[in-house]
């Protein structure tokens, strides 16, 4: 008992009732409306930004449901923002309510918004981070001077919130004084800052004085029956006497910023520390059924918990809900606390519903006690910030909205048009599909984009929508991303994700969209969604070069990518069937593509994956389980990269197509080999020898086995061109041996004479010197040309 | 060699000195036991215990149950007494061990083998009870009779039916003075011989229809049950079984280096009894196997950074520690005396890859993705890809 100026009860001389509470807290909630109650008083004055004052009645609407925030934001940066997130169960929300329900005036007293995001600027440390007014009395907010945590060690618990929840939200509001349990917070929070002082909150002081000068304004007005509810750490400075000219010295001369407020909707989970812009709670959703529930608490959340577990068809009955409900409320006496806390029905969840599992218990702890709730903000509130964000963009890029069609054509390589680009693939993933990207005519390269943008009026809505996951189009944009990343169910959905993160140019995005792309890869066991998504990967990566982004990262994952598709790749080839190995034989020509591609990129630690990659070919190649499309394709894909020489491929060839083989096999083999692509046939023209053994194969196959293999031959050689086809056909009626003896004849390559014809190789330096640009006549370089063309 | 570990051994404290302390208030008659009994290992913690304990305790239990946890957990008594910890572990999941056993819910212990579980369940009921003899060892040939009664058929052919004839099983006689049954090795039991439990558990009555009489267990009367919730062919619980009991899962150990620590010192222990030659400088190379073994386990790196596939084998810490014995005795016998990575290469493959399909995919990405970007495991990746070639 420090005694500071007390007179009765906690209702100082002047008649105001200070009303400490934790933010947040549920059982602070039930003692504030049993306060408000029983003391009646004539306004009610409320931690908070005063700006929002216009903003209370929105409160009491029909459509306004939380849990929501107060959004404070500059008016000429709409990035620099806070917000004050408000539950159903916050003695905050409850005080407002209480207000208006009761028609008496309702007063945000905290230092203004105004002056706290003028403050951001100038300590440029926390940006986004920890919200002003909602975390930092509230208990383990501040990593300075925990004041719970300090009074809970002296209580000898090891964790504050446990400490607060046996002592304060786990006690009903009993008969008796409804201030009673204000009181003995109060006085050990006086204590505490008799040792403490303001416990390194720098900003503290300047931000009481200005709530004492609010609550003396306040009580001249009111006479008497001022009730303040703020944070109760707080509380002892309020008490304190200070000369209204001390007070009104500390607040001179704070820097200032034009500020604008609205209301904006929130979800539990935002509140929950696990994400974003915490309120510093881990589980809102236990917190609003403790204020909701009207008697035996642990029961109707026992009840619930068996609700949603039998909506997930585990079998959950009444008995366990008992034995549960008796395991948590024995615990509880074990671990020696009043009342069974989030803790004990967590256990006997686990132990009694959940078998053990902490599979199911996870759905507990996501569905209920954090929860999904989402809060709703009636149409009146006053536009987000992203509004006035893409406003501004829209004046800076010159791009007007309009209700007609047209398209724009945006040259990349020019500021206003990447910045335009940008700004339309970002609204893209906001879901505000202001434009849609268009084929582009003509060109085709990297540097250009078509656009067909058209303005609806509902897009509007749809921004107004978009502004809970920023202020800023960039930031919303960022957050939006993340979230999308984490909730995608494919591969290829995130590697999509990836390559509009580049589009946009979202750097920030960027690490996490990998990180989730890296993990899906990781785990996902079909090779076919892994070689899928490497083409896109590595489109992206050659985007982001023309964009000059950093693709560092995706260069990394795009390397692990490829080499779990080179380990996964051999085992998933085996033992398919003639349509799983045609799509399989796809994913070997895209992931070749790729890795083509990708050998370039700057990939540390990942070695030559082109000399990988042509190893699992070789592989695939030699095995005889491997459908022989995929074997065929392999040979080919290596002979085509001068990895495989043309005897060996011929070899290879002339192993499948000896009679040992099935028929059909062969012909699937021929078809990988020569199919598909351009040049395939091409090949055949020029390498008579293997041209030779098709023709013998062919000619060999038994009348019965030839109808089975018909389709499939077709199929291969109707695909090539005409010309093609022609030549091919001229060569196989003049028979073979007779351009091919002259071929066997010498040692160089199939297809060319062993020596340098120096006529026919003459005809052609004019035109290569041309080329080159090099002199006519010299002699010199001309003897060089013709060395080099040896 | 044998390798294999028997489920309790890993607990590190079983490996101390604890007997050793008290072993001159223990009873004669085991003084010559190759391992006593918990309580008698014990007894003078649990005397110290008791002596001091406060609280109060349900009927029949030795100790209340706060008291039943810091025997568990250890700690130091107001005295100055020191509790020796028994297990090694989240404090929940002993006391919702213990506040199972003091309500009428039986105890289930599930969890991969050498986590502990038949330890835990024998300290439980000396602790609870001061007997941690009453136990069935459930096996595929475990009969009704040894959940139930049997006859002595003697008895039962001079005399006709009666309770002289009856043999009770410990369940029975657990009932009876209402004291703490253990079974062993739950989901080993045949399912049809498993259901004999659910009118135990639910009844607290064992009927002897042969007599036309039954035991109604009396207060105090509690079971534990210890399963492998890993292992492949066992009879999963019925859930009419399954509904009578809470559920406890022991987890493996928590970090790396409590599982290198339990790991090399029960190589320590195996060595020396099987008379292997001493080998040095062998910690390095057990941190990369326990490394490797959580790494698969978790499904994710140490560092954070990489998800990876978890094969379908457990990988328990007793797998760990068979590997690395068995590194040991190559290293000793066919080696150059140190541990090298190609000594227990081929021990891991056989401990990661069970599916020679799936598993060997999981194994490779791992070597490719992961061990091959670590510039110090060099050694470790040639020698592993050599045996997996």
């Amino acid at each position: 008992m420090t005694g500071v100026d007390r007179t009765e009860g906690s209702a100082s001389p002047a008649g105001s009732h200070l009303l400490g509470v934790r933010h947040h807290g549920p059982g602070s909630a039930r003692a504030v409306r049993a306060a408000l109650e029983e003391v009646r008083p004539g306004i009610v004055l409320i931690e908070g930004p005063p700006e929002a004052d216009p903003l209370i009645p929105l409160a009491a609407e029909e459509d306004m449901r939380p849990p929501v925030a107060l959004l404070a934001h500059a008016v000429d940066e709409p990035g620099r923002s806070a917000f004050w997130p408000l539950a159903g169960f916050s003695p905050e929300w409850v005080a407002i309510r209480w207000a208006l329900e009761h028609g008496v005036p309702a007063r945000f007293i905290d230092l203004p918004a105004a002056h706290t995001l003028a403050w951001r600027k100038d300590g440029a440390e926390d940006g986004d981070g920890p919200v002003p007014g909602s975390g930092d009395a509230g208990p383990g907010a501040d990593a300075r001077v925990d004041p719970l945590g300090v009074l809970a060690g002296a209580a000898g618990y090891d964790d504050p919130e446990r400490w607060w929840e046996d002592v304060v939200e786990h006690r009903g509001v009993g008969e008796g004084d409804a201030l009673a349990p204000f009181t003995a917070l109060e006085e050990a929070m006086t204590a505490l800052r008799e040792t403490y002082g303001s416990g390194g909150h720098d900003r503290d002081p300047v931000r009481e004085a200005y709530m004492r000068l609010q609550v003396r304004a306040a009580r001249r007005e009111f006479e008497d029956g001022v009730a303040v509810v703020c944070g109760a750490w707080h509380v002892p400075a309020l008490r304190r006497k200070a000369t209204v000219a001390a007070d009104r010295a500390l607040l001179k001369g704070l820097p200032k910023v034009k500020t604008d407020m609205t209301w904006v909707p929130w979800t539990n989970r935002r509140l929950s520390r696990v994400s974003g812009y915490g309120a510093g709670i881990d589980s809102p959703g236990w917190y609003g059924h403790l204020f909701g529930a009207p008697d035996r608490p642990v029961e109707r959340w026992m009840t619930k918990v068996a609700g949603l577990l039998r909506d997930e068809d585990r079998i959950v009955s009444s008995a366990h809900v008992i034995e549960a409900v008796r395991l948590a409320g024995t615990l509880a006496a074990l671990r020696g606390r009043p009342l069974p806390g989030l803790g004990e029905t967590t256990d006997a969840v686990r132990a009694v519903m959940c078998e053990g599992s902490d599979v199911p218990l996870a759905l507990v702890h996501d569905r209920l006690v954090v929860g999904d709730v989402l809060g709703e903000v009636p149409a009146t509130a006053p536009a987000v910030p992203l509004q006035r964000d893409l406003a501004r963009i829209q004046r800076r890029l010159r791009l007007k909205p309009e209700a007609a069609e047209r398209e724009l054509e945006l040259d990349l390589r020019k500021e206003t048009d990447a910045g335009r680009s940008r700004l339309l693939h970002r609204l893209r993933l906001l879901g505000v599909a202001w434009g849609e990207p268009a084929a582009s005519r003509g060109s085709t390269g990297t540097f250009r984009e078509t656009w067909r943008l058209r303005w609806e009026p509902e897009l509007s809505v749809r921004i107004a929508e978009a502004g809970v996951w920023g202020t800023t189009v960039l930031a919303a944009a960022t957050a939006r991303a993340e979230a999308d990343a984490v909730a995608a169910q494919g591969l290829a959905e995130v590697t999509g994700l990836a390559e509009r993160c580049l589009l946009a140019e979202l750097s920030d995005a960027l690490p996490t969209v990998m990180r989730i792309l890296a993990d899906r890869a990781a785990l996902d066991t079909d090779v076919g969604h892994l070689a899928q998504a490497l083409p896109a990967l590595v489109r992206s990566l050659r985007y982001g070069d023309v964009r000059g982004t950093d693709t560092a990262a995706l260069a990394e994952v795009a390397a692990g990518l490829a080499e779990r598709v080179f380990v996964g790749l051999p085992p998933a080839c085996a033992g398919l069937d003639a349509d799983a190995a045609e799509e399989m034989r796809r994913h070997l020509d895209a992931v070749h593509g790729a890795v083509g591609l990708l050998g370039d990129a700057p990939a540390p630690g990942h070695g030559n994956l082109r000399a990988r990659w042509q190893s699992v070919l070789r592989t695939l190649t030699a095995r005889d389980t491997v459908p022989g499309v995929l074997r065929g394709r392999s040979v080919r894909l290596l002979l085509d990269d001068g990895e495989l020489a043309q005897d060996e491929a011929a070899r290879l060839m002339g192993l499948v197509l000896s009679p040992g083989t099935p028929p059909a096999d062969a012909a699937a083999w021929i078809e990988g080999f020569v199919g598909g692509g351009s040049g395939g046939g091409m090949l055949l023209v020029h390498d008579e020898r293997l041209l030779g053994l098709v023709d013998a194969w062919l000619t060999g196959v038994p009348a019965e086995a030839f109808t089975d293999v018909l389709p499939l031959l077709r199929r291969t050689f109707s695909a090539y061109e005409p010309g093609v086809r022609r030549t091919l056909g001229e060569l196989v009626r003049r028979g073979p041996g007779r351009r091919g003896s002259a071929a066997a004849a010498g040692s160089g390559t199939p297809g060319f004479a062993p020596g340098l014809d120096d006529a026919r190789a003459d005809a052609v330096l004019p035109v290569v010197r041309l080329l080159l640009g090099l002199d006519g006549g010299d002699g010199e370089a001309r003897a060089g040309l013709a060395e080099a063309a040896r | 060699m044998s390798a294999s570990v028997e489920p309790t051994s890993v607990d590190p404290s079983q490996s101390g000195s604890a007997p050793a302390n008290t072993g001159a208030t223990r009873p004669t008659r085991t003084a010559e036991a190759l391992r006593p009994h918990a309580e008698d290992a014990y007894a003078a913690e649990l005397a110290a215990l008791a002596a001091q304990d406060d609280r109060p305790r349900p009927a029949r239990w030795r100790l209340s149950p706060w008291a039943v946890a810091t025997y568990l957990l250890g700690g130091t008594l107001p005295d100055g007494t020191v509790i020796t910890p028994k297990y090694v572990g989240p404090r929940r999941i002993v006391e919702v061990a213990v506040t199972t056993l003091a309500t009428d819910r039986a105890l289930l212990l599930l969890g991969v083998p050498g986590t502990a579980k038949t330890w835990v369940s024998e300290h439980l009921a000396a602790a609870v009870s001061g007997d941690s003899t009453l136990l069935v060892q459930g096996t595929a040939g475990t009969p009704e009779e040894a959940i139930r009664y049997g006859w002595n058929y003697a008895r039962l052919l001079a005399h006709g039916p009666s309770r002289d004839a009856l043999v009770p099983s410990p369940v029975m006689r657990a009932m009876a003075e209402g004291m703490t049954a253990r079974v062993e090795e739950l989901t080993r039991i045949p399912a049809d011989v498993q259901d004999t439990l659910i009118t135990i558990l639910s009844e607290k009555t064992l009927p002897i229809p042969e007599l036309g009489q039954e035991v109604q267990a009396v207060r105090g009367f509690n079971l534990i049950a210890t399963a492998n919730d890993r292992d492949r062919g066992v009879n999963d619980l019925s859930s009419a079984l399954r509904r009578r009991f809470n559920t406890v899962v022991l987890p493996l150990p928590e970090t790396p280096e409590a599982e290198v620590d339990i790991v090399s010192r029960r190589v320590d222990q195996i060595g020396r009894s099987l008379d292997l030659p001493a080998v040095p400088d062998g910690i390095d190379e057990i941190r990369r196997v326990v490394t490797v073994f959580r790494e698969l386990r978790d499904g994710i790196t140490t560092d954070g950074r990489t998800k990876l596939k978890s094969p379908s084998g457990t990988l328990s810490t007793a797998e760990a520690i068979s590997v690395v014995t068995n590194g040991l005795a190559l290293a000793a016998h066919f080696g150059d005396g140190v541990l090298r990575a190609g000594d227990v290469a081929a021990g891991i493959l056989g401990a990661v890859v069970r599916d020679p399909a799936a598993d060997r995919v999981v194994w490779q990405e791992y070597l490719e993705t992961v061990v091959r970007e670590r510039d110090d495991w060099k050694d470790f990746y040639r020698a592993c890809r050599e045996v997996s070639a």
